[in-house]
């Protein structure tokens, strides 16, 4: 063996042989890899390894440090309990697509240098697409698509951004980037926070994860959005806009969670909301404030994995995914609701409970900064997330009105999964010490004070007052929220009626005066010139002319699909082409 | 022992008795704000006992409020259907 291993190796090159082993053989596998990957990265030792000379620029697959070295623990660990969700999965294709976003997770999470870490970040969106798709309906096909297409165009803005940055400083190693302003730090951050569904580029997030199969959204949940966190925390530090952006964030996702009736895109706003934590900590900048950036992203990956489990064992058990249909479950499925419980009391940050540790970490950054008004912001939106994740959801999922199902525990491997990830949830909660012994910087914290603990329980347990005296008013409702994917799902409807009716009706008016004052006098003027001249030699000229542009025309028409997606496809292919253009023309 | 203590928990026949327990929850958070020391206090809030919980209970009101708003008069909110 190697001094190093790069754990992605084991998820990409493994994942090929997923469809080759059956049964038994193949469960013991897909266990196999994670735990293997997890052994690698336990042996890991800070460094640069597999270095390699490409076209002049030195490409690193394995930067190794302790801020790498504390996401591959938890990707690897993440990777192991969502293989054992996912173990009664007899669908290849699901665990293939999953290994391979796995590997590009933990490809970007080690990448040295821009081109590896934009090569891999690619895999990421590739492979998780088809995460949704194996849903294998029209909507989640439907979904599936946008979600792609979305991150394509971030891949273009990452791309973009990180070839002027090559050509501006000729180095393409990851690093803190200067604050200059430039279109490259911007392009760049677009890439970046795009994968962080930060708003308003995060509707792909809620649009496409309840539309994932049961255990495809549990290893969405933790990767995507995380390892766009671990990449802020690495290239913008102390970025002042990221500080008001997380803000909103983590209220933005609130707001949005209070509307929404399906349960896992419930969940899937309050991942907006919990990022919001992780993308705030990353502006703030300080070492402390960095710490529970990291940290946060770590518990946050185990709870909220936690909680899409829980989701998704519903929907399995009882096929339904909508709170206004679900109610009742706490008679047939009480196992699930406590580990859900455990998960909810996670996120809200309950004292004994991984949130709690980590979550406060990022509100004492911003307070000791000197930042009221972020502090005060953030401890607002955790009363959110207990008022939805930790009461609205269980509440009418579990109790409430009867819904008369009487739906069974799921699978054993399925609680076993969330067993494991309910232990690790209260385990940092109660021993906070390993978790913090792995953070990258040296900012001592201490969470368990008396008045931390009592201000907590305080806001939260008030917040539960709060619920029980608003319940009517939370009642779900049958609806669906417009958020700002309308721009690609109704605007590229209103973009077609601008074509059709008033840019047509606008066409029409200039050729009646085009007609009226120019056709006519030219009419004139040929019928003068055709009586004159030898028509029959023109004509002959003129009508192979109009021939040939008629056909030309004909075969130009067939090009013309009029289908907006094939266009922004050109469009897109062209942007590449032009950007390859230029790389080659003047980089090489 | 799990399954017995949600089934109780559930039950709407403890509910009376569920009520009472976390009445006495809140008061004994409340007052255990009030003989806690606060070194590590930033702001003024923070050291005003019981702020933790009226700044709960306060934004959970809001949070709901302001959210059902901006959903039902914003026109956030539409049919299931809007998209099809």
């Amino acid at each position: 063996m190697t001094e190093w291993f790069h754990p992605a190796v084991i998820f990409i090159l493994g994942a090929f042989l997923v469809p080759f082993v059956r049964g038994k053989a193949q469960q013991a596998y897909i266990l196999l890899l994670p735990a293997l990957a997890i052994f690698a990265v336990y042996r890991m030792t800070a460094g640069d390894y597999w270095t390699y000379s490409f076209m002049g620029n030195q490409l690193v697959f394995g930067h190794v440090d302790k801020l790498s070295v504390v996401f591959a623990w938890v990707f690897t660990i993440a990777a192991f309990i969502g293989m054992v969700y996912a173990l009664h999965i007899k669908d290849s294709g699901q665990h293939v697509a999953a290994f391979l976003y796995i590997g590009g997770s933990l490809g970007v999470t080690f990448a040295g240098d821009y081109f590896t870490l934009f090569v891999f970040w690619e895999l990421m969106a590739f492979a998780s697409a088809f995460l949704v798709f194996a849903s294998r309906n029209q909507q989640a096909l439907a979904a599936g698509f946008r979600y792609l297409l979305v991150h394509i165009f971030g891949g273009v803005c990452l791309l973009g951004g990180i070839i002027l940055h090559v050509i501006a400083t000729g180095s393409i190693a990851v690093g803190i980037l200067p604050k200059d302003g430039s279109l490259a730090f911007y392009l760049i951050m677009v890439g970046f926070i795009l994968n962080a569904a930060v708003p308003p580029l995060h509707a792909w997030l809620t649009d496409a994860y309840p539309e994932g199969t049961v255990t495809g959204a549990v290893f969405m949940s933790a990767f995507t959005t995380k390892t766009a966190v671990y990449v802020l925390v690495r290239v913008f530090p102390g970025t002042e806009v990221l500080v008001w952006l997380g803000t909103i964030m983590a209220l933005y996702g609130v707001v949005y969670a209070v509307l929404e009736n399906d349960c896992r895109r419930l969940l899937a706003y309050h991942i907006i909301s919990q990022v919001g934590y992780m993308v705030a900590g990353v502006g703030i900048g300080t070492e402390l404030s960095l710490n529970g950036s990291v940290s946060h992203a770590f518990a946050h990956i185990l709870y909220k994995g936690l909680l899409f489990m829980g989701a998704g064992a519903v929907i399995q058990m009882t096929g339904r995914r909508k709170l206004t249909e679900l109610g009742g479950l706490y008679k047939t499925m009480p196992i699930t609701l406590c580990l859900y419980m455990i998960g909810g009391f996670a996120i809200s940050a309950f004292p004994l409970f991984s949130g709690f540790v980590t979550k406060s970490m990022v509100v004492s950054g911003a307070a000791a900064d000197h930042r009221p008004a972020v502090a005060l912001l953030l401890t607002m939106a955790s009363s959110g997330t207990f008022l939805h994740t930790g009461l609205k959801l269980p509440y009418y999922m579990f109790f409430g009105k009867d819904s008369g199902l009487r739906a069974k525990e799921p699978p054993l491997n399925m609680l076993i999964g969330m067993g494991l990830a309910a232990f690790l949830c209260i385990g940092i909660g109660v021993m906070p010490g390993p978790l913090y012994h792995l953070l990258p910087f040296n900012a001592p914290y201490h969470p368990y004070t008396g008045d931390h603990v009592t201000s907590a329980l305080g806001i939260l347990l008030f917040t539960g007052l709060g619920f029980f005296m608003l319940l009517k008013k939370l009642d779900p409702e049958p609806t669906i929220s417009v958020d700002t994917d309308w721009f690609y799902r109704k605007g590229a409807k209103v973009f077609m009626w601008v074509a059709n009716k008033p840019l047509a009706a606008y066409e029409e008016y200039l050729t009646n005066i085009y007609n009226r004052w120019f056709s006519a006098g030219f009419l004139k003027l040929a019928d003068f010139f055709s009586r004159i001249f030898d028509r029959y030699v023109v004509d002959g000229l003129v009508n192979g002319v109009a021939s040939f542009f008629m056909g030309l025309s004909g075969n130009l028409r067939r090009a013309q699909t009029g289908l907006v997606r094939s266009y922004a496809l050109v469009m897109l292919v062209g942007s590449m082409a032009l950007i390859a253009f230029y790389l080659i023309a003047y980089q090489m | 022992m799990i399954k017995r203590m949600v089934l109780y928990i559930g039950n709407p026949e403890n509910s009376r008795q569920l009520k009472r327990i976390g009445y006495v929850m809140l008061l004994i958070t409340v007052v255990a704000d009030f003989f806690v020391e606060r070194h590590h206090a930033h702001y003024i809030w923070d050291k005003i006992p019981g702020w933790g919980a009226f700044y709960g209970f306060v934004s959970c009101v809001v949070i709901i409020l302001v959210s059902k708003f901006i959903g039902h008069q914003g026109g956030i909110m539409k049919k299931e259907d809007y998209y099809d």
